[in-house]
């Protein structure tokens, strides 16, 4: 496998929450333009480490984090750090849909119109781009005026995606993206997200190994909040090195 | 159906039977005198006679005296209302949220009387000075306490609204790079909008309604007036400052139950928009 040059790297990342520790010294280096999965069981840190990732942790008071985080070699963590800039950099796709109650159009076009975008035209043609990088242009064009509650949830869910997109994101953080959804919206969204690596870094948490499998290209294995093992996906899942790591895959264990 | 369910399902009926009857009763005494009443005068003229022979009543200056005095106290009230609601629920801290939560509840419960002797002893007094006026005891003096009287109906249902507005819309919005100012205005309040909207309106009917204060502030002045900085008489304090008066069944007596009819009319109306509000709301939510 070649090389892609790193995007993120954290280093001995630890977070806690008030007492708890929750993230235990995670190192790791992720690919630019990949998609890192991130497996464990239920409260292992994956969506805490996730979150991490654009400072969505801040609003929860009592949290703590240490350790680097560079994406782009800059520290995210450091103080001077403009968490709204770095959110433009590094968007976020939730666990359940989440469309705002506005209609399909202002959802996508709410993020540049925040940014001061005023100009009809220039908002058209991102509400267009992004929807068609989100695979639902087709799906939405004739009535991008209806409410985005109306579409269906896996259309609602990119719907959201293409609201992410709308901003202009270099890394894309999804929290478990399909676990709300049918079979048949989950593969859409699987095959969305191969097509999104063309020009975006992808890091997803999922709970679901087939998935991992499918569309990984690495594979981060977190157990009680510490980094069991990290490597490519095809190497987690044929031959992995650690046992517990062989346990979880194989389903002997949560 | 077992009883305990018949007992509150009874219960719920009473209540509504008892603001049917209630309603029934005021028309029935208001009856005699639509009865004999062959135009619109009553709600156009400006004459309010009551021991003239014979008496004219007409309730314009009243009409327009609660208007007056209730555009003012929400007007005033809501921006400050709206936005002590929004601090409370997004921006000051909880354990402070939770504080000034129970100091707005219990500036409900102060007597609306005493609400009306502050407005006598020190807002009157005040406004007679700032604006260089014979009295104080003035439409606008009377505004201005109703407008904070309002407030704890208005905050305290803004603020359950803006906090029934789901966190999942605001985490997305943080996440697509915005500031909680942004977030607040763009997001949570147009979605909170339905909540707001009637909490404005329940907040009007509060004003509407209120007798003591605007009794002892408002003035008395019995005609139309001419600006808010006249002394006037709502149709609330109309009712409550003669109907002790009124000899029973006689002329002026069912004269102030038309009044009170169409008052009772006004309420019950504003209170039913904010009801459908709110239930639309619902629905869409």
């Amino acid at each position: 496998m070649v090389e892609n040059k790193h995007k993120v790297s954290l280093t001995d990342i630890s977070i806690f929450y008030g007492k708890l520790h929750v993230v235990k010294h995670v190192s790791v280096e992720l690919p630019e333009k990949e998609i890192t999965a991130i497996i464990g069981p239920s409260g292992s840190g994956k969506s805490t480490l996730l979150r991490s990732l654009n400072r969505m942790n801040d609003h929860i008071s009592g949290m703590r984090i240490t350790g680097e985080a560079l994406i782009d070699n800059q520290n995210i963590l450091a103080n001077g750090v403009d968490v709204v800039m770095l959110r433009r950099k590094v968007g976020m796709v939730f666990q359940r849909p989440n469309p705002f109650p506005k209609s399909i159009y202002e959802n996508v076009a709410y993020g540049p119109k925040l940014q001061g975008l005023r100009s009809k035209a220039d908002l058209d043609i991102i509400v267009e781009n992004s929807l068609r990088q989100a695979a639902l242009w087709d799906e939405v064009k004739d009535r991008l005026h209806v409410s985005g509650f109306d579409l269906s949830g896996g259309q609602q869910q990119r719907l959201c995606i293409a609201r992410s997109l709308a901003v202009g994101p270099e890394v894309l953080l999804m929290d478990e993206p399909a676990s709300a959804l049918d079979p048949a919206a989950t593969a859409k969204i699987e095959e969305l997200m191969l097509m999104l690596k063309r020009t975006l870094t992808v890091i997803v948490v999922t709970h679901n190994m087939q998935q991992a499998a499918r569309v990984s290209d690495r594979t981060a294995f977190l157990l009680g909040g510490e980094l069991v093992e990290y490597d490519a996906t095809r190497k987690i899942f044929t031959t992995p090195q650690d046992k517990r790591t062989d346990d979880y895959i194989s389903g002997k264990m949560g | 159906m077992p009883y305990q369910q018949k007992l509150v399902t009874v219960a719920g009926y009473t209540v509504l039977l008892l603001t049917a009857a209630i309603f029934l009763f005021v028309a029935a005494q208001a009856w005699p005198f639509f009865r004999e009443q062959v135009d619109l005068s009553f709600f156009t003229g400006d004459r309010w006679l009551p021991v003239s022979s014979p008496p004219t009543f007409q309730i314009k200056g009243f009409l327009v005296s609660s208007f007056m005095i209730t555009t003012m106290a929400v007007v005033l009230g809501c921006p400050i209302g709206i936005l002590s609601a929004v601090s409370l629920a997004e921006l000051l801290p909880r354990h402070v949220s939770v504080l000034l939560r129970s100091v707005f509840e219990m500036t409900a419960g102060i007597p609306s009387v005493v609400w009306g002797f502050l407005g006598l002893t020190v807002i009157a007094p005040f406004v007679a000075r700032v604006f260089n006026l014979n009295t104080g005891l003035t439409g606008f003096s009377a505004g201005l306490v109703l407008s904070v009287m309002v407030l704890p109906t208005l905050v305290s249902l803004a603020d359950e609204a803006l906090r029934a507005v789901p966190r999942e819309y605001a985490e997305a919005s943080y996440a697509l790079g915005t500031t909680r100012w942004q977030t607040i205005w763009r997001v949570i309040v147009p979605a909170a909008r339905g909540g707001l909207v009637a909490a404005v309106l329940l907040a009007m009917g509060r004003a509407i309604g209120e007798t003591m204060t605007v009794l002892m502030v408002a003035g008395g002045r019995l005609t139309t007036p001419g600006s808010i900085f006249e002394p006037m008489r709502p149709i609330t304090a109309l009712i409550a400052a003669e109907v002790t008066n009124a000899a029973r069944h006689s002329e002026q007596y069912h004269a102030l139950f038309a009044a009170g009819l169409v008052l009772f009319t006004i309420t019950l109306a504003v209170n039913a928009i904010a009801a459908a509000v709110i239930g639309g709301k619902k629905e869409a939510g």
